[in-house]
């Protein structure tokens, strides 16, 4: 009987266990193979050992996207928790109407729409014709404007706030729906001790929503690391190097260069960057608890 | 809260302005897609004659037809076999409480942090292996595995959540596993069942990567991946590009505001569990 409890049990357990073996753990395990050899994807491959790996550490055309996705971690996480704590409390401070329910509606949008698109909507935002630069013409401030993604100042700030864009509703709603489960009693009890609006936020809102905002940093700096949508369709990367995240670099090496072992690296790379970021922030919340 | 009249009132201010900047992209791209198509578009501003006729320009010359017709393939199959084995396994994992279930859950937890950047390069050798490069199958076939590791653990949260008692129950009336599964748990995990299908949904039609590297012909990609495509051709027509993009966006839009509530609750969900 517990036999064929088990037998029952891992066929349920079988589709899913195949599917992902079969799409996710062998091309992992490839990739690990793939980045110890030195293959242009056609010929035949030579045994390097770990040189891929020495040469994504010394090389800076390789270094410069591991640093700029580091760099986005402001963008698409510090930006967006900030912005979404500021905003998740005034919404909270108005009166629930059709207002505060439109204006939840509109700052999830971005949310919704392909990072394709969102990607070239952008693009004609920052374009030398483009909306930003017309509306700073129109109010008077005309020298300021430039070509936003292929100015070297500009370029990197330009795409992560793209990022900021889309990641910001997110985080306001979560932040929203975590402060609703406040007990406002807590709030009561703040005020009786004479605490100000700034206190209260302290020591009343932020432990309330603490683990929203640990969800909300894991998820956003994974795709900070892992950007590739926004920047494909905006500036590949460039001007220079300027934009260049491991995504992009990726994709170059293995399906333009033809430098698949090392492109191969840099996606193991990656992924360790990705572990070595989120662990940390997942044990830090566990600890509190 | 008590809040004075003035404070209310900048809170208000600040949000418009953030209402605003939302929105400002996605309109700026709306008055350059309605600007005359032979020449570069300029500034933010509702042109004095809009050409309208853009969007049936791109809607045609885009193939757009075929293009729903193959992102509606794809998602077709890939959210209800995600959907199907996502859910035996929750099901095995939550209820059933296999031995040796933990293994698969690490397994599957830690494959929640893979970026598909990561796997894109095995991935694409592979299906060429299989002689399925430049179908919708490169596409289907490794979402419905790259989706196991989300899908499993959404669905196992779901079934530690019903009450163990319900299957005793079940088992005492003469029912076997498969028609317990069939008749009680699925009709009671529908609501997570939902909110995984809108999740998936998402995902699928705005995946990019994958259609962009296994699917060399824009007409046999998800929408998303299509655009990536226009964005080459239309280098010289940006107004077209803008309403592709804006016909790319309207089915997930629209469906966005007639189901809002479920889609803010499935991402936020979403976000919590992943």
């Amino acid at each position: 009987m517990a036999r064929r409890a088990l037998l029952t049990g891992w066929l349920f357990l079988l589709p899913a266990v195949v599917a992902y073996c079969l799409f996710v753990l062998y091309p992992l395990l490839t990739a690990v193979q793939y980045s110890f050899y030195k293959w242009n994807g056609i010929g035949a491959s030579t045994w390097v050992g770990l040189y891929n790996y020495l040469q994504i550490f010394t090389d800076p055309t390789l270094l410069a996207p591991i640093g700029n996705a580091l760099v986005l971690i402001i963008y698409f996480t510090i930006i967006p928790v900030v912005s979404g704590l500021i905003l998740a409390t005034l919404i909270r401070n108005m009166r629930q109407n059709a207002f505060s329910s439109a204006a939840r509606t509109i700052l999830f949008l971005p949310q919704i729409v392909p990072l394709v698109a969102a990607g070239i909507a952008w693009s004609w935002m920052y374009a030398q014709t483009g909306t930003i630069n017309s509306i700073l013409n129109t109010v008077g401030l005309g020298f300021l404007s430039r070509s936003w993604l292929a100015d070297f100042g500009t370029a990197l700030p330009a795409v992560g706030l793209i990022g900021s864009w889309v990641l910001t509703g997110l985080c306001t709603v979560l932040l929203l729906t975590g402060m609703g489960k406040i007990d406002p009693s807590l709030y009561e009890a703040a005020r009786i001790d004479g605490a100000g609006w700034f206190r209260m936020f302290g020591a009343v809102t932020l432990p309330g929503v603490r683990q929203e905002i640990v969800v909300l940093v894991t998820i956003t700096i994974i795709s900070a690391l892992s950007s590739f949508d926004i920047i494909y369709t905006t500036t590949k990367g460039g001007p220079g190097t300027t934009t260049l995240v491991p995504g992009i670099s990726i994709f170059r090496l293995a399906f333009v260069q033809g430098q698949v072992g090392l492109a191969s690296a840099l996606g193991i790379v990656l992924l360790i960057l990705v572990l070595a970021v989120v662990l940390p922030v997942q044990r830090i919340a566990r600890e509190r608890d | 809260m008590v809040t004075s009249k003035s404070e209310v009132l900048v809170g208000r201010i600040i949000l418009i302005v953030v209402l605003v900047l939302t929105l400002l992209p996605l309109l700026g791209m709306l008055s350059a897609a309605l600007q005359s198509p032979d020449r570069l578009p300029t500034g933010l501003a509702w042109p004095t004659n809009p050409h309208w006729e853009n969007f049936v320009t791109a809607f045609t010359v885009g193939h757009v037809w075929v293009l729903l017709g193959s992102s509606l393939l794809i998602v077709v199959v890939v959210v209800p076999v995600s959907l199907l084995f996502a859910t035996l396994a929750g099901y095995a994992l939550g209820n059933l409480r296999v031995r040796g279930g933990r293994v698969v859950l690490v397994a599957m937890v830690l494959g929640l942090t893979i970026p598909f950047e990561a796997i894109i390069i095995p991935l694409y050798y592979q299906i060429t292996s299989y002689g399925l490069l430049n179908t919708q199958w490169a596409i289907i076939l490794p979402l419905i595995g790259l989706y196991m590791p989300f899908g499993v653990f959404w669905m196992r949260a779901h079934f530690i959540g019903v009450p163990r008692e319900l299957s005793e129950a079940a088992r005492v009336d003469g029912a076997g596993v498969l028609q317990e599964f069939r008749r009680i748990q699925i009709p009671l995990a529908r609501p997570a069942l939902s909110a995984l299908g809108i999740l998936l949904f998402l995902w699928t039609w705005n995946q990019f990567l994958l259609p962009l590297v296994l699917v060399d012909d824009p007409d046999k990609r998800t929408m998303a991946g299509a655009l990536g495509a226009f964005q080459g051709q239309y280098i010289d027509a940006l107004p077209l590009l803008f309403a592709a993009a804006l016909i790319v966006m309207l089915p997930t839009i629209i469906i966005y505001v007639i189901f809002q509530r479920q889609f803010i609750g499935a991402l936020l969900q979403g976000a919590v569990k992943g």
